[in-house]
Parts: structure tokens; C-alpha cells; sequence
């Protein structure tokens, strides 16, 4: 394992430390700007499962997510929550490189996986999305029968030795995600025939499929409605046990059932980390405040 | 961090919430009008005013009935939070203080129509020379908590907090004399109950107006001081959360 340098916020870091010496008065706005947003909470515990320390996202010039350290901890619910283009979403991509396919996209800090560098060069990627799972704002499924959708992961991971083993992980991994009863008599249909919040389950099912440790969830509820939005919220606190989920939500309502920590992003910024019970009673930064009361802009 | 002031996007919402706080402060101030008059009323022997005080305390549970129902058609409408969360919880709770003070201005009423029921002798002025300075006391620390209400006013909420020791020693020294007048003359016993329930309501006034004080220091600090030793109450208010 190697351990790479450090490369926390070498352009802001290197023009904020020149003015600094060179006594600009414009730029010396730029160091306070800087100063200013110092994250407030802690941003560790006790047995982190990722750790992510001074992470700078760059989409071509522009910073998307600016000097971002948090621990996310085994077998908890995070939440990430933020304004629109508060790098919340761009920050849960990093988590398992979906940023690696976006060009002109630029990672710099690190984040480990059970103390792994993820962004270690002989790390293999496949492999690393496998432990850290997907699960995307619109479902998914593959144009292919239920069973199919659940059944890939695991055979291109050659997890199982005969289809008897690939039957019976299908099936753990539909029950798992809540969905089997619903579909047990009718594997061999499409997915994309069955309901919305059906079809989020199945991409559940096929996220579990190939058993991850970590599972990212992008507004994983957006598309569905009350009912199915519930189903899916109850799965996430059955599933917590065996998994670490991050979840990134537009709805502080959804934030504040199904998780027991709570990062607020702002503009790039993580401001404030805590317990999702105090976020939502009784936020330390401003920012957080006006966000969840509803006193935004 | 300081109060934030900033409108919601939502404007139906600062108006349910500026509504909920200003009928809250209304109750405040007919409570306080409705201690005042029983403390005239008693002072001036008028039964007739302490009658009205009496019947006034049905506008005041009006009140709170009405403001109750605001809060829970806000929580179930707008889900509030952070410092909104701690507006409705603590307008809520002050609301039943508020009432019962009420009930204790009306206690006081009573005791008064009770005293001068024009068949025993009044009471002699020593017995009764305790009332004036706690109730002086009470409506003080009433009239505090409703100013530190209005202003979100910590400092005044925690000088509130602290004015309610004060107020039980007082009461404490007032029963340890009326104590002492009915052994040394049981037919003052009759008088004296009376007026060990009149002080009794005004040291209640005191702690319900101390709760009201608690209540503004979590909403505005987000910290609960409840059953925090008084001399402790200021760093703990003033602390950084």
C-alpha cells in the first residue's frame, strides 16, 4: 500500500501563501474567504470505514469541491445534503472514482478504504466498485429479465461457481433488497417492466449482488413516490447492518429519518458535520441553519 | 451563533411564525394584566374586581387552546427545524406557563373574595405585609421573561432565572412568620392559610416565569438549562455551543 503525498489544495494553497508574503490587499480577501470556511463538527470516529482527508475536486479550472475531510464510519447511514452544485454529489462519486469517467475531471487529497488508497495507481478499479457500490437518482435496470439484472454483477466478478450458487445469491440478494416476495413468480421478466420503486429495489438487489462494503446512494428516492420512498428508506436502516451507506438527498426530511450523521455542503465547502439529531435541532454555522430552515437566498 | 433574523423563502411561513410569537405575547401581557389587578384587587378590598379577575381567566385558557393549535398546525404543515423547531417547542411550553400563572392570578382573586367575605373581621396588616414585595418580585420576573421573550433577550432571560432564588427565600421567610402569628394567636390561623396560599400562588409565578427564562435560553442557545444550579446559569448560557 503506498501512501501518497498529500496534495491538498496546491493552486488556492500556492497563491494564497505568495500574496500572503507579497501583501497583497485583494488576495489577502482570497485568505480570509479561505480561512472563513473551516468545517465546524467532527469530522472523524471512531471506526471510520472510508476516510477522506483535504479532497479537491476540479472540474477542468473551476474547484468544485475545495479541501473536504470527513470519516465516514462503518455500518452507519451519512448524509450529505447542500443547495444544488454544492459538490455533494461530485464528492459521493469520488468515493468509488465515478469522477475517473468524467473528462477534465481532476481528484487531488485521498480517501481510503479500510486504509487502502483508493486512488493508489495499482488499485484496481472494477474491483473497487464492486466494494463500494451505486445506486443512481433514476433507476436503472439493465434491458434485461429480473433475474439477469441481479445475476451480472456476480458473474463477470466470478463470484459463484454454478448456476445452483447463482441462484441462490440472486434470491438472498431480492430478498435482501426487500423485493422478492414482488417478483419471486416472475424472475424471467423484464426489469424495466416492473414500478418505479420496484426498479430502484431491483438496483439494490443488483448493488448487493456483488457484495459490497460501502453503498453510495444519489437521491436514490427523487424519482419515487411516497409509498415506494418509504419502502426504500426502511430497507436502507435493514440494510445498514451489513453495510456503510452514504446517501446524498435533496429531501432534509429523508436525511433526517434514515441517517445518524449529517454533512452540510455549500458552494465546495463541507461547513458542518455532526449527528443528524443535532444538525436538525440545533446547527453550530449559520449556513446550516438558513439551509434546513428553509431561509436560502 | 446569533439568532438568524433572515426571512424564509417560504413568506406564509414567517408570517405563521411572527403570529404564533405575537398571540404567545399577548397571552403574556393579559397574564400579567390579570396579576396586577388580583394584587389591586386584594390591596384595595374590591371583590367585585377580584370577581372580574376570575372570569378573565377564561379569555386567557382561549388562549392558549388557540395558540396549542397553531403550533401543531405549523409542525404537521411546515416541519420545522433548527431554530423554527425551537420557536414552536418553546413558544408551546411557555404557553402553559403562561396559563397557569393565569390560574394563580385567579388563585389570588379568590383568596381575596375568600379574606373579605364581610362576615370575619379583615385580616390585621402584619399578616399581609409579606404580599406586597413578592408580589412586587413576581410580576418583575413576569414581565422580564416577556420582555426577553419579545428581544430573544438571553441576558434578561438568565437575570429572570436567577431573580427566582431570591423570590423563594422571601417566601420561605413570609410562611416561617405567618408560622410564628397563628402559634402565638390561633385566631389568626383562618387569615393566615389564606394568605400562605396567596404568597404560595406568587412563588409559583416566580417559577413559571423562571421556566419561560429556561425555555428562551434553549431557543435562542439551543442548550437546555433546565435544573442547572442558578450560579452556573450564566456560563452555561453564555457558552458556546
Amino acid at each position: 500500500m503506498s501512501t501518497t503525498p498529500l496534495e491538498i489544495n496546491t493552486p488556492l494553497d500556492g497563491a494564497t501563501t505568495s500574496s500572503r508574503a507579497s501583501g497583497n490587499p485583494l488576495s489577502s480577501t482570497q485568505i480570509t474567504d479561505y480561512d472563513h470556511r473551516q468545517t465546524v463538527g467532527k469530522i472523524t470516529v471512531d471506526n471510520p470505514k472510508m476516510t477522506c482527508r483535504g479532497v479537491n475536486v476540479y472540474y477542468g479550472a473551476k474547484q468544485a469541491l475545495k479541501n473536504v475531510s470527513l470519516d465516514i464510519g462503518a455500518n452507519e447511514v451519512i448524509a450529505f445534503i447542500g443547495p444544488s452544485g454544492c459538490g455533494k454529489s461530485t464528492f459521493l462519486r469520488c468515493l468509488n472514482r465515478m469522477n475517473d469517467t468524467i473528462p477534465g475531471c481532476r481528484v487531488a487529497g485521498e480517501i481510503r478504504l479500510d486504509q487502502e488508497d483508493i486512488y493508489d495507481r495499482s488499485l484496481d478499479v472494477v474491483q473497487l466498485r464492486a466494494r463500494v457500490g451505486m445506486v443512481f437518482q433514476k433507476p436503472n435496470p439493465f434491458p434485461k429479465s429480473i433475474y439477469e439484472n441481479v445475476a451480472y454483477g456476480p458473474r463477470i466478478h466470478g463470484m459463484v461457481q454454478n448456476k445452483a450458487e447463482l441462484d441462490a445469491l440472486v434470491i438472498a440478494s431480492l430478498e435482501r433488497a426487500g423485493l422478492l416476495k414482488e417478483v419471486e413468480k416472475r424472475l424471467e421478466e423484464p426489469g424495466t417492466g416492473l414500478s418505479g420503486g420496484q426498479q430502484q429495489r431491483l438496483c439494490i438487489a443488483r448493488a448487493i449482488a456483488v457484495n459490497p462494503e460501502v453503498i453510495l446512494m444519489d437521491e436514490p428516492c427523487s424519482a419515487l413516490d411516497p409509498i415506494a420512498t418509504a419502502k426504500i428508506e426502511e430497507l436502507i436502516d435493514e440494510l445498514r447492518e451489513n453495510y456503510t451507506i452514504v446517501i446524498v438527498t435533496h429531501s432534509m426530511q429523508q436525511a433526517a429519518r434514515v441517517s445518524q450523521r449529517t454533512a452540510y455542503f455549500h458552494l465546495g465547502d463541507l461547513i458542518e458535520i455532526g449527528e443528524t439529531d443535532q444538525i436538525f435541532t440545533n446547527p453550530r454555522h449559520k449556513l446550516t441553519e438558513d439551509y434546513i430552515t428553509g431561509r436560502f437566498g | 451563533m446569533p439568532i438568524s433574523h433572515d426571512a424564509h423563502t417560504v413568506k406564509q411561513f414567517d408570517i405563521q411564525l411572527a403570529n404564533l410569537r405575537n398571540l404567545v405575547l399577548e397571552m403574556g401581557g393579559l397574564v400579567e394584566d390579570q396579576i396586577q389587578r388580583a394584587i389591586q384587587a386584594l390591596d384595595d378590598e374590591d371583590l367585585s374586581e377580584a370577581r372580574e379577575v376570575v372570569s378573565r381567566d377564561q379569555i386567557i385558557n382561549g388562549l392558549q387552546v388557540k395558540a396549542d393549535e397553531d403550533c401543531i398546525s405549523i409542525i404537521a404543515l411546515r416541519q420545522p427545524v433548527g431554530v423554527d423547531l425551537r420557536m414552536i417547542m418553546s413558544l408551546s411550553k411557555a404557553v402553559t406557563d403562561l396559563e397557569r400563572i393565569g390560574d394563580e392570578a385567579e388563585k389570588i382573586a379568590r383568596m381575596t373574595v375568600k379574606t373579605y367575605d364581610g362576615v370575619s373581621s379583615p385580616p390585621s396588616a402584619k399578616l399581609l405585609r409579606d404580599i406586597a414585595p413578592m408580589a412586587k418580585q413576581a410580576t418583575s420576573m413576569l414581565h422580564g421573561c416577556l420582555d426577553a421573550l419579545a428581544r430573544l433577550d438571553v441576558e434578561r432571560a438568565v437575570q429572570v432565572a436567577r431573580g427566582d432564588d431570591e423570590l423563594d427565600q422571601e417566601f420561605q421567610s413570609a410562611l416561617r412568620r405567618l408560622i410564628t402569628y397563628m402559634m402565638e394567636d390561633p385566631r389568626t390561623i383562618g387569615h393566615a392559610i389564606n394568605v400562605i396560599f396567596i404568597i404560595k400562588a406568587l412563588e409559583r409565578i416566580g417559577d413559571h416565569s423562571k421556566n419561560i427564562a429556561e425555555y428562551i435560553i434553549y431557543l435562542v442557545k439551543g442548550k437546555d438549562v433546565r435544573h442547572v444550579k442558578t450560579e452556573d446559569l450564566s456560563s452555561a448560557a453564555s457558552e458556546p455551543e
